[in-house]
């Protein structure tokens, strides 16, 4: 039987959460826990990847719906998706973080005009900058951004932290909060019409939990 | 050697230009025989009169100065174009007036995936009839010639581009939150919308419509659970719905009370056009009773236009099945 959804599930710190969601849901995830290296689970109607790819699935209508982070949805916030529920789970923060006991982000912008920010996330970054009135030379990453402070690259950095343990290992402490980020559900603006029976009755029970 | 073209535009080479020329000639022979004649406007119009329809020229995108220092723009539809045309050819004509076309538009690649630069837009135009008899016209031309294109499974979503604008109003939501509350809808930020509505500080009653209403879409039934402020409005898609009925159309259309489109100029209904085998709308519309008025001759009016090489995806997809 083939599933009335097909959900994009976020492999890395949202996939427990996201399969204990489903759990509850009766969708069957035992054999999505049980693989680690298979992605498509057709009879389940889950599809496994990247948090940052969810979106690209949903928005092509590859997956009806999928469950990823805020952070990703602020970070590609062209996508056309529609955002349906913030599921709870997931809680971390948007954060611009320093070396500890030295101020490089003020002494950058007083004495050179600008600061310079290591991320993963280029746009909220750049925004968030913009917004406070401060210009920003942006430095994209792809691995530890922790790396980049302490080597000099950049004044500070703009990362995720949900407990602050990594920042804390690495002499680095929070300096600003951008924003908190939760999982979100979203869904394929097409798919959100012709299935619409199907989706509102998950968003449904998701809601009386 | 390899030359590059713009992004969001592209070749067609002769295998897909037989396909898209056998889709384009199913259409235009449906629209032709229900009496839409078709019409060709240039591609280049200047800036002022496409702003005379819309303040943001409907989102054109490329200007350029002519030889005497006058600001073109690229058209980035057809409707604002035919808006034109009526006023300045056909003044003196008796209305009704049908018209359909096959022309390439522009637009600014700002989103995401399958956004095109240069698009070819298939589209009828009815001009001089009212609601809801030009909706039930429009609506089911199009979906009839939608079936002669070999689409099985598409589907017409109907909404009133200004219910959630009455509701809002009708609840005496302060004009500055209006805009935060209509982006989050437009992008269906639900999760957003809803912590915006909480912020409102408004009755239980009020909160809850104008967060459950924009959800609300389906078939005529969902019509049965919208009251309030929005009787009106959804009224109008009731007798709507009759119409299609007698029309035999009925069965494909969603009422969709969330449904809002990007262009300024719609005053009523608003149409989108959708196919399982594709992951964006196939093609939109809807009622601008204003725009022609703009350009000195006041005639309610309506119309769909359709993305040619999206509804060749559906038509693919559809034939992969059979």
């Amino acid at each position: 039987m083939t599933p009335a959804l097909t959900i994009a599930v976020p492999r890395g710190s949202l996939f427990m959460g996201t399969l204990d969601l489903l759990d509850r849901l009766g969708v069957e995830t035992a054999e999505v826990r049980s693989n680690e290296r298979k992605l498509l689970f057709g009879d389940a109607g889950v599809v496994t990847m990247r948090p940052s790819d969810v979106p690209t699935y949903v928005e092509h209508g590859a997956a009806d719906i999928g469950i990823t982070g805020k952070d990703v949805l602020l970070e590609q916030s062209e996508r056309e998706v529609y955002e349906l529920l913030d599921l709870g789970f997931g809680h971390c923060r948007m954060v611009v973080a320093a070396r500890e006991g030295d101020d490089a982000l003020g002494e950058s912008l007083r004495r050179l005009g600008r600061v310079r920010v290591a991320t993963k996330y280029p746009r909220i970054a750049a925004r968030h900058f913009a917004d406070t009135g401060r210009q920003a030379e942006i430095v994209e990453v792809k691995g530890s951004v922790e790396l980049a402070p302490l080597t000099g690259l950049v004044d500070g950095i703009v990362d995720l932290t949900a407990t602050g343990k990594t920042l804390s290992e690495n002499h680095l402490e929070v300096v600003e909060e951008i924003t908190a980020c939760t999982a979100r559900l979203i869904a394929n603006p097409v798919a959100h019409k012709l299935k619409a029976t199907e989706i509102d009755a998950l968003v449904e029970r998701i809601r009386s939990g | 050697m390899t030359h590059p073209i713009p992004p969001g535009t592209r070749d067609v080479l002769p295998d897909e230009m037989r396909e898209l020329r056998a889709l384009t000639d199913r259409l235009r022979a449906g629209f032709e025989d229900a009496g839409y004649g078709e019409v060709w406007t240039p591609s280049l119009e200047y800036e002022e009169v496409l702003k005379t329809g819309d303040d943001r020229a409907a989102g054109a995108g490329y200007r350029l100065f002519d030889e005497h220092g006058e600001v073109l723009a690229m058209r980035s539809d057809m409707t604002i174009p035919i808006a034109r045309v009526v006023a300045t050819r056909y003044g003196d004509s008796e209305p009704p007036f049908r018209f359909c076309y096959f022309a390439h538009a522009y637009r600014e690649v700002q989103r995401g995936a399958g956004q095109q630069r240069e698009f070819l837009q298939g589209g009828i135009e009815l001009i001089g009839m009212t609601a809801p008899e030009g909706e039930a016209e429009v609506i089911a031309l199009c979906l009839s010639a939608l079936e002669q294109a070999g689409l099985r499974r598409h589907r017409l979503g109907v909404g009133d581009g200004q219910l959630y604008r009455h509701l809002l109003e009708a609840f005496e939501v302060p004009a500055e939150r209006h805009l935060g509350l209509l982006e989050a809808l437009s992008r269906r930020d639900l999760a957003g919308l809803e912590m915006r509505v909480s912020e409102l500080g408004l009755g239980e009653r009020e909160r809850d419509l104008l967060v459950r209403l924009p959800q609300l879409r389906g078939g005529p039934e969902v019509l049965e659970r919208a009251d309030g402020p929005v009787a009106d409005a959804v009224e109008n898609l009731r007798v709507l719905n009759a119409l299609l009925e007698e029309r035999g159309v009925a069965d494909r259309v969603i009422f969709d009370l969330g449904l809002v489109r990007e262009l300024g100029y719609y005053t009523g209904a608003v149409f989108e056009l959708y196919d399982p085998a594709v992951g964006f709308a196939l093609g939109g519309g809807g009622r601008y009773d204003d725009l022609i008025g703009k350009f000195g001759r006041g005639l309610p009016a309506c119309g769909i236009a359709l993305d040619v090489q999206r509804v060749h995806m559906a038509q693919a997809a559809e034939e992969r099945l059979q």
